[in-house]
């Protein structure tokens, strides 16, 4: 009885979360969606165009490169990110060897994600400088290689420097992830597996993996939407529009450039749809291709 | 036999630890030569070339580089953003995963699912309109389009919901009610408390989240003394204290080292938090 008087309070402790989300999340993404049919400028009126931002969008080659620098950045970085983070899981879940010191490496892991992007990129800009970076000085000092490497001028090196300093950002946080995951699994079946007389490979890829598959799932979806969106590396590397030969011209890059600096709001609009579409279907693939693994597995 | 074996469990052990050592070495060594070349002259950087040993130019950079930024000012700028978006979404999605949580009231469900696949939305989809409708509003050039939206986090409401949901009692709600509580008060006296846990553990996420964004800001904010650190490093970059590499290291360093130091306290609440949000899920 009581309790039923006092529902209508419900809508009072909820009103100020959908106030602000309806007027700065959800207008905005309809908005955008309305002006990626015009021609808006940001400036005047918008004047309704159909379809033509879309049809543009489909054959812009420069899009189409910014997708496949995304999906190569993503690519690479992801590869090392996770590798590095099963490798130290797989060391620190090890029943054996029983590590010491996983709260200090997981520190030590973690802490380049505390710092701000623009820090690190700004770092690593001068750190892989041409004549006067300090990791040319070093490869140089050490007889590696004989004339300083233009890191950032050459399509190849500038795109898996991105990528390599993203996974030596991000592998302590893929890394806490996947040993909270662990944490979760009953020792029993570590111990079993011992008296059995399985190897450590054997316990983790037969225990470990597929009983973190959920947290690897999120991993994945987490990385993936998150490097489908990388922006401030490749923004602050190089000149803001994605040099050396657009290599680093990345979708979200594309898009801000398309807005922001040559006032295509339209057309910047459109990106941005056709950005969620790729990240929806890539998010749908991910999901289905776990399934079916894991049914597989039954 | 035994021994042996010992033996060799200590010499695998020995390697993985060395392994260690060296990803450390790796996590740190740009830091270390952030730190280095900063205390450095130009001509010494440009000359000596790599060195793990610091120099004597550390004043003169600082001098160079405050003439040109007031980096601090940049520090204490993201600071006020990120403090206040920390305790906007913390207070707000408690408040929102209370109501969620406590009363039962039609379209609660709707409303509920609403958030849910929003969730899943990547931030720069809305960014354009965003754009268009702060500049409708005069908004531009100041912090609301920075602080203002955290009042509606979506993750962080799903996250408090879920939490609510394996440790309310109703029993408690109601006794309180009994007592004369009004809605307001059970929620700050109990609802709050409740969730505390859960809440501490977002806010880092939120924090970490504003201190970090940079596309934002450097959307909407114009006026330099406004910018936060993100948007000033950026602004650094194409300065003139790029040519003076001695005060640009010094200039990221200061971006830096604060949060360095920081983290040596907090590090370990940071961890537990982010180890408890990804198994939550």
């Amino acid at each position: 009885m009581m309790q039923s008087k006092l529902n209508k309070y419900g809508y009072l402790f909820i009103l100020p979360f959908f106030a602000v989300f309806l007027t700065f999340t959800v207008y905005p993404i309809v908005l955008t969606f309305y002006y990626s049919f015009t021609s808006y400028s940001g400036f005047g009126d918008a004047a309704f165009i159909g379809m033509e931002n879309y049809q543009r969008l489909i054959s812009d080659d420069y899009f189409w490169e910014a997708f496949y620098n995304t999906i190569y950045i993503w690519g690479i970085n992801f590869g090392f990110q996770l590798g590095i983070a099963l490798l130290l899981a797989l060391l620190f879940s090890d029943i054996r060897l029983k590590m010491k010191g996983l709260s200090f490496f997981r520190a030590a892991f973690y802490l380049p994600n505390l710092i701000t992007i623009a820090s690190v990129a700004l770092l690593f800009g001068i750190l892989l400088g041409w004549h006067h970076g300090t990791i040319n000085h070093l490869l140089l000092d050490l007889g590696l290689i004989n004339e300083p490497i233009n890191w950032l001028n050459n399509p190849t090196t500038a795109r898996w420097s991105v990528a390599l300093i993203g996974a030596w950002m991000w592998f302590g946080n893929t890394f806490i992830i996947l040993m909270a995951g662990i944490s979760g699994i009953s020792n029993d079946y570590f111990e079993a597996a011992l008296i059995d007389g399985a190897n450590r490979l054997q316990m983790f890829t037969k225990i470990t993996l597929p009983l973190l598959k959920p947290i690897m799932l999120y991993v994945l979806i987490t990385s993936l939407i998150g490097g489908l969106q990388i922006f401030d590396l490749p923004m602050l590397l190089t000149d803001g529009r994605g040099s050396p030969q657009g290599s680093l011209n990345t979708m979200v890059l594309y898009l801000y450039n398309q807005a922001f600096k040559f006032n295509n709001y339209g057309y910047a609009a459109a990106i941005a749809y056709g950005l969620f579409i790729i990240t929806v279907c890539f998010s749908l693939i991910t999901f289905k291709a776990m399934y079916r693994k894991s049914v597989k597995g039954e | 036999m035994r021994s042996e074996k010992s033996n060799k469990q200590k010499i695998t052990k020995g390697f993985f630890y060395f392994l260690l050592a060296l990803l450390v070495v790796i996590s740190f060594i740009p830091f270390y030569m952030m730190i280095v070349n900063a205390t450095r002259s130009n001509s010494d950087i440009l000359k000596e070339g790599f060195t793990l040993i610091p120099g004597t130019a550390i004043a003169d950079n600082y001098n160079v580089l405050l003439e040109y930024m007031n980096l601090w000012r940049g520090f204490l700028n993201s600071l006020i953003v990120a403090v206040a978006v920390t305790v906007l979404s913390s207070y707000f999605s408690a408040l929102t995963a209370f109501g969620f949580a406590i009363y039962k009231f039609k379209g609660s469900n709707f409303l509920f699912v609403m958030i849910l696949v929003l969730m899943m939305v990547p931030g720069q989809l809305g960014l354009i309109g965003f754009y268009d409708i702060m500049r409708t509003f005069n908004l531009l050039d100041s912090y609301v389009p920075l602080i203002v939206p955290s009042i509606a986090s979506t993750f962080t409401v799903f996250f408090l919901r879920q939490f609510l949901s394996s440790v309310l009692h109703s029993s408690l709600i109601e006794a309180a009610r009994i007592d004369g509580a009004g809605e307001f008060k059970i929620f700050h006296k109990i609802g709050i408390p409740m969730m505390m846990p859960a809440i501490s553990t977002m806010a880092i996420f939120a924090f970490i989240g504003s201190w970090n964004n940079y596309i934002l800001p450097l959307v909407v904010l114009f006026s330099p003394e406004k910018y936060t650190l993100p948007v000033m490093m950026g602004a650094l970059r194409g300065s003139q204290v790029a040519q003076n590499l001695g005060a640009m290291y010094l200039g990221i360093a200061i971006s830096v080292v604060p949060i360095m130091i920081a983290f040596v306290f907090l590090s370990k609440y940071i961890i537990s938090s982010i180890s408890a949000g990804a198994v939550k899920e």
